[in-house]
């Protein structure tokens, strides 16, 4: 009881900073919606079964807590190489100068603070709703503020191939930003849709992204999280897919105070496939948890999760894994690694990988490690006279390696390849200095 | 090329000795083997001179052309010409046996201050190198030893020595787990890179081997000594009487 008091409090004192936006219509619904569901959960604690390894404080703070600004000099931004199409918020509020125009052959492109006021919309079956299926049996608080607090985000519907990748840029430029996007997705049947995320966003980001994906539909997604050191960021992924669907979805998190990446995945139809991949590297004051739920509802489908982190200098790292599959579902085949490779000794990896299976003819796996660098490959690396540091970022990106072969487009792997290298150089460069 | 003194070892973490007080002295261009029984120090006398860890040494030096080995990261003794062929090469998943001998090369060059090799340059002697070993296409992609077979983890070391053409070789029973064939084509490999200046320490229990790469001067190591030395005659009367007659005679 205490515990329930203790939230309403603290939720209390969160919506008290924050403003509903005003609107009718069906999205003012799915707004008010949410904010019963977030009502009837309070918001995290330490004790949430789900919560016991990252503090939420933070989080639940009624104000973002400062962050600083970080420039990254002359690096080039994220996927600056791929022709793209660019959608930019600066500390959550759309920049349109900065953005293309909203029109892109194979899509369809709207900013959510625009789409609310009619009484029908496409993505009603959307906004909230796969947040709202995800929110059991595991809650999760932050995606239900998000439904009813969001300021702005994307509603895009795929409707043939779109030509080019979708590209939301999130920059942070204020100490003291707080935040609040939601994106809906939608793939049309046999439509096919990449979208890629980057930037730090601001000092606190929330966000949920919702994607339904009809039947034979291809989503992909590829994020790049800034490397602004102090940011915090609680995210989520809600993915619904059809038979014969695709969703594919991978992470590079550098740096970020905290970081909660949250993937709620249904397989719904028959034959498809879900896979999610992260790859996380933190040096020092670097909080990373992912937190992944993946529902296997029909028969013949494919969901495969990689995770590796790569934690020094008191780094921590989450996973927290599911797969759950349900009556009925058979022939499933379920993979989930969670790996990490802590360089010392102050580091540390906290894993919950879980599989519930009620059905009886399914090949599921899962597997969690925690270990050292290879001595031994290391001294064998440097007897060819490659320097001590060089040889650990070619073990550390051969640890990383089966996460980033989770891309599929040979050009964007080949950014978040450079750019992990770029960050391990100039992490080895501190560690030796 | 290669002058060992009074060089005394033990392990790092307990009190085990291990070198007790070796004495060795490789000219340029010479070939010298070390016979000796399991356990008597040879493979850690590579892996001290290669510079790996866990091990302390108490007393002694090794100079390398007039350089002091004992002082430099294992990877600065590799850009000095030193070279060792493991005893058990070491596989490491997911990285390419190509990345991981391009990288070798021109981190060795950079370090002498030459040129890094370009890509198709790099490509074309590796190809034709890797012929005469008979190491192919496959072998070169896959990661570094990983599920090569014994045979083929030594041809990748002697591909590596060829690589990198370092002037002071030890292969540390390079000749185990080889079969006849590949005994010969190991054995050319090594020859070829006999040029009147490059020096060899050839670390075997075979005199199969040395009737190959035949030797100026052969060591017998045991209990963490050289014994004796002596001419090639030596490793003939090992093969023929083993290690008991001279034991005894030193005993
Ligand atoms: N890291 C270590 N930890 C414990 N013991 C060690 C270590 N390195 C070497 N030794 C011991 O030192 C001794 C010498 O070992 P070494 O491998 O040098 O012998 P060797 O002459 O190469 O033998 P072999 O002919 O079997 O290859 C052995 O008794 C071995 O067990
Ligand atoms: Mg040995």
């Amino acid at each position: 009881m205490a515990l329930a008091a203790a939230k309403e409090t603290a939720l209390a004192a969160r919506e008290a900073a924050l403003r509903l936006p005003e609107c009718s219509g069906w999205l003012g619904a799915a707004r008010i919606s949410a904010r019963a569901r977030l009502a009837a959960m309070g918001l995290p604690a330490r004790r949430d079964e789900y919560w016991r390894y990252t503090d939420p404080a933070s989080l639940n703070a009624p104000q973002a807590p400062v962050a600083a600004v970080f420039r990254p000099g002359d690096e080039a931004p994220a996927f600056d190489g791929i022709d793209r199409f660019r959608i930019v918020f600066v500390d959550g509020v759309f920049d349109a100068a900065a953005s293309d125009d909203l029109s892109l052959a194979g899509v369809e492109i709207e900013r959510l603070s625009q789409a609310g006021g009619s009484d029908i919309h496409w993505a009603q079956g959307i906004y909230g709703v796969l947040e709202a299926r995800g929110q059991s049996p595991v809650q999760r608080p932050y995606a239900a503020l998000n439904t009813a607090y969001a300021t702005d985000g994307v509603l895009i519907r795929a409707t043939g191939r779109a030509t080019r990748p979708i590209a939301l840029v999130y920059v942070h430029n204020s100490e003291t930003s707080d935040a609040i996007l939601h994106h809906c997705i939608k793939v049309e049947a046999g439509a096919e849709l990449t979208v890629l995320e980057s930037g730090p966003a601001a000092a606190r980001f929330c966000k949920v992204m919702e994607v339904d994906i009809a039947d034979g539909g291809r989503f992909h997604h590829i994020r790049v999280q800034g490397r602004d050191h102090e940011r915090r960021a609680v995210t989520h992924v809600f993915a619904r897919l059809g038979a014969e669907a695709l969703f594919k979805s991978f992470t590079l998190t550098a740096n970020g105070r905290l970081t909660r990446n949250e993937a709620v995945i249904e397989l719904c139809g028959p034959d498809s496939v879900a896979h999610v991949a992260g790859a996380a590297v933190g040096d020092g004051d670097f909080h990373h948890d992912d937190t992944v739920f993946i529902t296997h509802a029909a028969e013949h489908c494919e969901s495969r999760q990689v995770f590796k982190k790569v934690l020094m200098n008191g780094a921590t790292g989450v996973f927290q894994g599911k797969i759950l599959v349900k009556p009925g579902a058979q022939k499933t085949d379920g993979y989930q690694i969670s790996q990490s490779l802590l360089l010392d000794e102050d580091s540390q990896f906290l894993a919950k990988p879980e599989l519930e299976i009620y059905a009886d003819d399914v090949k599921c796996s899962h597997g969690s490690t925690s270990g050292a660098i290879d001595e031994t490959a290391l001294f064998y690396l440097q007897s060819r006279g490659v320097p001590r540091v060089v040889a650990q970022s070619l073990l550390v990106q051969a640890f990383l390696a089966e996460a980033i072969d989770e891309v599929a487009d040979e050009a964007i792997a080949e950014d978040i390849r450079g750019r992990l290298e770029a960050w391990l150089a100039r992490h080895a460069a501190k560690a030796g200095a | 090329m290669l002058e060992i003194k009074n060089l005394h070892v033990k392990l790092e973490e307990e009190d085990k000795v291990i070198l007790r007080g070796i004495d060795l002295k490789i000219g340029p261009g010479e070939v010298h083997a070390i016979m000796g029984p399991n356990g008597s120090g040879k493979s850690t006398l590579s892996y001290v001179l290669a510079g790996r860890e866990g091990y302390e040494v108490t007393e002694g030096s090794a100079m390398l052309e007039g350089q002091e080995l004992l002082e430099m990261e294992p990877e600065e003794r590799a850009a000095a010409g030193l070279f060792l062929a493991f005893q058990y090469p070491v596989e490491i998943p997911g990285v390419g046996n190509m990345t991981f001998l391009r990288t070798a090369v021109n981190a060795q060059r950079k370090a002498r201050g030459e040129e890094e090799l370009s890509a198709a340059d790099f490509l074309k002697v590796v190809r034709e190198k890797a012929k005469g070993l008979k190491i192919d296409a496959d072998m070169l992609k896959r990661p570094v030893n990983v599920g090569f077979s014994g045979g083929e983890k030594k041809r990748n070391e002697i591909l590596q020595m060829a690589m990198l053409e370092p002037r002071m070789c030890i292969l540390d029973e390079t000749d185990s787990g080889l079969d006849v064939d590949a005994m010969k084509l190991v054995s050319d490999g090594v020859n070829a890179l006999r040029d009147g200046k490059r020096s060899f320490l050839v670390i075997t229990h075979y005199q199969r081997l040395l009737d190959h790469i035949r030797p100026d001067v052969v060591h017998i190591m045991a209990g963490g000594r050289i014994i004796r030395t002596g001419g090639p005659e030596l490793a003939l009367e090992v093969e023929t009487n083993g290690y008991a007659d001279i034991l005894g005679e030193v005993g």
